[in-house]
């Protein structure tokens, strides 16, 4: 199907979509990448009457290193994230995960921010963004604010970012040396989450002194499956060990039911994914 | 209406077109480019995938006002004084088809393939072409024709045809 009618305009600084989002009202719907957006509108499920295109804004494209953190642009594609030399050496998880985001041709037009703002509980980047603790950077009429990942998820397809606002940044604190495997379960190669489990963990002499697990899928916003961490910290990482932490899993989730699967489903395929994806990432 | 100035298989077109053209529509029914096919308008089947700046994409989730300014690889740009892209003739030769719907999107993605990654295993290759979706062959021929074109495209290969045909390379590499 063709979408209706908008408008369109596309600006070249940050300032300039903040102004577009001004005038534009509460009708103006924001494209990054255009991957789940441009299908939600062919399906008429959305009809804005003006669409602000990023793709034009260089600055919030690209990578750089800043101290302890790794900051990424919104509209940095899932392309150059997959393939980042600075991600693979300090946040390998976003990017673990960001591999397995849909298909190439997706991931060379989907954007991390696009993704995040889009906030849909089957995408496969906000868990490991919650369990790195990113920080949001959003822009708005009145200036930037700054949002941790914890309270920038608040529900099905909602997020923090107000009317008005854009995302622009996404801060990741570097997790050096750690390691993290994205454990994904789904039907066939492009079809959404069912559930997966972003791990990261830290071991040192055999022992893993840090973990950080992320859930996709299990609510209507990622969570942290934090029974599971604190279980994990001071354990060898054996697979009796771990397999017996990762029963914790579904702790505090609130899975849904559909054609794919039931709850208790997936609250089984939570505990079964982080043991994987644990024994994975201290492997 | 939107003023747009596009490139594509190495010419350059302007057009008014509506901010809701796909760019998928934009190709065929603008420019008459009718080997690029719609097949699922889902994003999922991967038969509409063109290259754009060197990258391939599903040219039903963009529109034809984003690839201003930008130049647009189709199936139909692919062959060369008469002879065809050597990833084309490695799907004939292969038989790597039978309906042929999927085969514009499997080769312009196949090819973007072989520009990330000139050596793919078979299970490269298999992840390489997720997004594309084919319901007649079970991909084993489609598989065995990106090995083959690999072989041929690999630098230093003898084959004789890329001496005239300087074979398109896609995938940003």
């Amino acid at each position: 199907m063709i979408p209706a009618q908008f408008d369109y305009v596309r600006p070249t600084t940050v300032e300039e979509a903040v102004q577009a989002l001004r005038d534009g009202g509460d009708d103006a719907k924001l494209l990054a990448g255009g991957q789940s957006l441009l299908p939600v509108l062919r399906l008429r499920m959305a009809d804005p009457s003006l669409i602000i295109d990023l793709g034009g804004i260089a600055e919030l494209k690209g990578l750089r290193e800043e101290g302890n953190e790794v900051v990424v642009g919104a509209m940095t594609s899932h392309h150059d994230v997959a393939r980042d030399d600075t991600l693979r050496q300090h946040v390998a998880l976003i990017q673990e995960a960001t591999k397995t985001v849909a298909d190439p041709q997706v991931r060379h037009r989907g954007t991390l921010g696009g993704a995040l703002a889009h906030a849909d509980p089957a995408g496969d980047l906000a868990a490991p963004a919650l369990a790195l603790d990113a920080q949001f950077v959003i822009a708005g009429p009145n200036g930037t604010r700054t949002v941790a990942a914890a309270d920038f998820f608040e529900d099905y397809f909602t997020t923090a970012i107000g009317e008005g606002e854009l995302l622009t940044e996404i801060r990741f604190p570097k997790f050096t040396g750690w390691g993290a495997r994205y454990e994904k379960f789904n039907r066939v190669a492009q079809a959404w989450s069912i559930v997966a489990v972003a791990a990261t963990v830290k071991v040192e002499g055999g022992t893993i002194s840090e973990a950080r697990i992320g859930l996709t899928n299990m609510a209507g916003t990622p969570v942290r499956a934090r029974a599971v961490e604190s279980a994990l910290v001071g354990q060898s990482a054996s697979e009796e060990n771990v397999r017996k932490a990762a029963q914790a899993a579904a702790e505090g989730t609130s899975p849904t039911a559909d054609a794919d699967a039931g709850s208790d489903y997936r609250e089984h395929l939570a505990r079964v994914l982080t043991g994987r994806a644990v024994l994975a990432a201290a492997g | 209406m939107a003023r747009i100035r596009t490139t594509v298989d190495g010419l350059v077109y302007e057009d008014d077109v509506e901010p809701r053209m796909l760019l998928v529509q934009y190709l065929r029914e603008r420019l008459g480019k009718t080997g690029t096919v719609i097949g699922c308008d889902t994003s999922n089947c991967g038969a509409c995938t063109v290259h754009l700046d060197g990258m391939s994409v599903k040219s039903c989730s963009v529109l034809a006002v984003q690839a201003n300014g930008a130049e647009v690889l189709t199936i139909e740009g692919l062959e060369r004084d008469g002879q065809l892209h050597p990833m084309q003739q490695a799907f004939h030769d292969n038989h790597a088809l039978q309906c042929g719907y999927c085969t514009p999107g499997m080769i312009m993605q196949s090819i973007d393939l072989l520009g990330d990654n000139p050596d793919p295993s078979e299970h490269e290759i298999r992840e390489g072409i997720e997004g594309n979706l084919c319901r007649c062959t079970g991909y084993q021929n489609i598989v065995r024709a990106v090995q083959d074109a690999a072989s041929k495209m690999k630098p230093g290969a003898s084959a004789t045809q890329q001496s005239s045909a300087q074979p398109v390379a896609g995938g940003g590499a």
